[in-house]
């Protein structure tokens, strides 16, 4: 396997601020209920994950006390900045110390010019389950605006944010759109998933990954290149007059990856799903599943499946 | 008429001390509430009534622990005599003395002024408890619950006990067997599904309520708690997946051609889905906003044939129930039209 198949993610932030519970979350299968039983991270804990079949993501989760981070700048530091492609910040919301949040961000983002310049970062202010509903627009362009001007003046213009919770579908997004930002080649998988939507006739095809479930791709609207970070201007699926969820991705994410949770009760794994035969989930390679609604609802199973299996070539 | 109303409804009593967990349960098991939110809720001053439609009616009255039945100004004789089943919490993870006799006290009057009630007490709040404590827990109120029975004479009353958590699915279990009690014809229904599996290799089928998740009836097999957790956990996907593209649906049939829009939303809910190890879990949208949950394990049969035999099975078994239901209808009404005459 080459090194470019491999890409390494500092997960950073100060301590208690929900790093490791957002890992497990999107990489281990835990509810968002099991994350309690988490204790602090010591120093850094290092997982592999395979991502999409041949890519290796290399999940850095950097402990957040204080003794740590001092380590991290210090001792570590060539350590740990060098070979960095995605630096993902997490700040809490509720944080008294919001001065001290900013000055490890800034102090991580030196490092960062220095040994590895072409990062991308992300910050996710994340526990946004606290704050008020009317209150989350305005405290997170807030910090967006204060993060960003510490970040450009780093040489780290592109720098996305997004508003997360553990609680509610957010997070998906979030990863969704840090994981996407890793794969290479996906201007043809947007090519080849609207042909085979206009193909099969389907309203909407989105493709998922299948462990993390985490949107790759979708035909209507691209999720990936919409990442200004505001989950409110969101808009998916432009089609007419039909107004659809914005934030339906990541409930389905949500949805089906509590279901494949409820089927290793039963000792095994998930494979297709039809409902009123018009929406379709099933494989489309071993690494990807695919989520399809189709407009005509007349189209027999068997038809349908067999596309799909015809189309897996097109996805590997 | 609000009287004869209630009358034509099976009533369940919730009751049991105060903060026991009466309010967190109406809330989890029929307002879909997350079990974390009930923290929050305030206690219940006034007797609230939950109205609650499946293959039944069902009225499910919450009395506040404050309250003192006895009292001669309340009315308990007729809130007793018109109540199919009395349900007792008591919180397992408190002092419990207190609650038995208070149950005690309790089942001697209902079994007075009805006779005919059944007596379900869930010994609730079980999630903080360690496993070996938990059966310890439910032995013990089990055995003191009998002797203060025996010591009011009552010993052939018939009391059911069940573990309950509003954090796992064992809330929705007990419901479910407390509401099974009150449908007369549930031995229909067990034997027709019981049919129904042994003509299309089903596993086990579960008749759902899709709002709360309680099954209003099962086949005689024994339950296995994993099975309906899964069952239970298929519907809400389904639910859940079909709400998001249902404004997609409707657009489409009101472009369509007039002949189309009556017969697409009469369409009713069907999902299958296959697991890696060959297991099929199917639902179908049944009457009275019921669903039909099935395990179907081909074991190397062709899956498209057994998904054929119980598409028609299934649909022999709507039809079966909707005119078992037609029947039950023509019975229920007829006291309050006696009355109107």
């Amino acid at each position: 396997m080459s090194a470019n198949n491999r890409k390494k993610l500092l997960l950073m932030g100060r301590s208690g601020s929900g790093k490791s519970s957002m890992r497990s979350i999107i990489f281990s299968n835990y509810s968002a209920f099991d994350t309690r039983r988490l204790g602090a991270t010591i120093d850094v804990e290092h997982s592999h994950l395979r991502f999409l079949g041949n890519m290796t993501l290399n999940l850095w989760d950097c402990g957040g006390q204080d003794v740590f981070m001092e380590n991290y700048f210090s001792k570590q530091k060539d350590h740990i900045f060098q070979m960095v492609q995605v630096l993902i910040h997490v700040f809490d919301v509720e944080s008294q110390e919001v001065i001290k949040d900013i000055e490890i961000f800034v102090r991580s983002l030196k490092q960062l010019r220095k040994y590895s310049p072409d990062a991308k970062i992300f910050v996710l202010l994340h526990k946004m389950d606290l704050v008020q509903l009317d209150k989350r627009d305005e405290l997170f362009s807030i910090m967006m605006n204060k993060l960003g001007e510490a970040a450009t003046e780093y040489g780290f213009p592109d720098l996305v944010g997004f508003p997360t919770s553990i609680w509610d579908e957010s997070l998906y997004r979030a990863w969704s759109q840090i994981v996407c930002s890793l794969i290479p080649n996906m201007a043809a998988y947007e090519t080849n998933l609207i042909k085979f939507k206009q193909l099969i006739d389907a309203y909407e095809i989105v493709l998922f990954e299948k462990t993390t479930f985490l949107v790759i791709c979708s035909s209507n609207g691209n999720v990936v290149t919409s990442g200004a970070g505001q989950a409110s201007s969101s808009t998916g699926g432009n089609k007419g007059a039909i107004v659809v969820d914005p934030k339906r991705f990541e409930k389905i994410s949500n949805i089906m990856k509590n279901f494949k949770q409820s089927c290793t009760k039963l000792k095994s794994d998930f494979t297709t799903l039809v409902l009123n035969e018009s929406i379709y989930v099933c494989e489309v390679s071993p690494n990807m599943v695919c989520f399809i609604v189709l407009n005509d609802t007349t189209q027999s199973q068997q038809l349908v499946l067999e596309n799909v299996s015809k189309a897996t070539k097109y996805f590997q | 008429m609000d009287n004869q109303e209630d009358d034509s409804k099976a009533m369940i009593l919730l009751m049991g001390l105060r903060r026991c967990g009466k309010s967190s349960i109406c809330k989890v098991v029929f307002h879909n509430m997350q079990p974390l939110d009930t923290l929050y809720l305030e206690s219940t001053s006034n007797p609230s009534v939950e109205h609650f439609s499946t293959l039944i009616d069902l009225a499910v009255m919450e009395l506040p622990g404050q309250l003192n039945y006895f009292e001669p100004s309340y009315d308990s004789e007729r809130l007793f005599k018109n109540v199919g089943g009395l349900v007792y919490v008591i919180d397992s993870q408190d002092e419990y003395m207190n609650a038995i006799t208070n149950l005690a006290m309790i089942i001697e009057y209902a079994h007075k002024v009805n006779p005919k009630i059944n007596i379900e007490v869930l010994i609730h709040k079980v999630d903080g408890l360690s496993e070996d404590f938990k059966v310890d827990a439910q032995r013990d109120i089990m055995q003191r619950t009998g002797e203060e029975l025996l010591e009011l004479g009552l010993d052939g009353v018939q009391v059911s006990f069940y573990l309950t958590s509003i954090f796992d699915h064992s809330i929705y279990e007990a419901f479910s067997r407390i509401v099974q009690k009150l449908i007369p014809e549930i031995s229909y229904l067990e034997n027709m599904l019981d049919n129904l599996i042994q003509h299309s290799k089903i596993e086990k089928a579960f008749l759902f309520d899709i709002n709360s998740k309680i099954y209003v009836s099962t086949d005689s097999n024994p339950v296995d708690i994993q099975v309906y957790e899964v069952c239970a956990e298929f519907v809400d996907v389904t639910i859940d997946l079909f709400n998001l593209y249902k404004a997609q649906s409707a657009g489409v049939t009101s472009s369509g051609a007039d002949g189309k829009e009556v017969a697409k939303p009469q369409r009713e809910l069907k999902s299958v889905s296959e697991l890696g190890n060959g297991v099929m879990i199917y639902l179908k949208q049944m009457i009275r906003g019921l669903a039909l949950v099935a395990l179907i394990r081909p074991n190397g049969a062709d899956v498209d044939s057994c998904l054929t035999i119980a598409d028609y099975n299934v649909d022999t078994f709507k039809q079966g129930l909707t005119e078992l239901w037609a029947n039950a209808v023509i019975k229920r009404p007829e006291p309050v039209q006696e009355e109107l005459e």
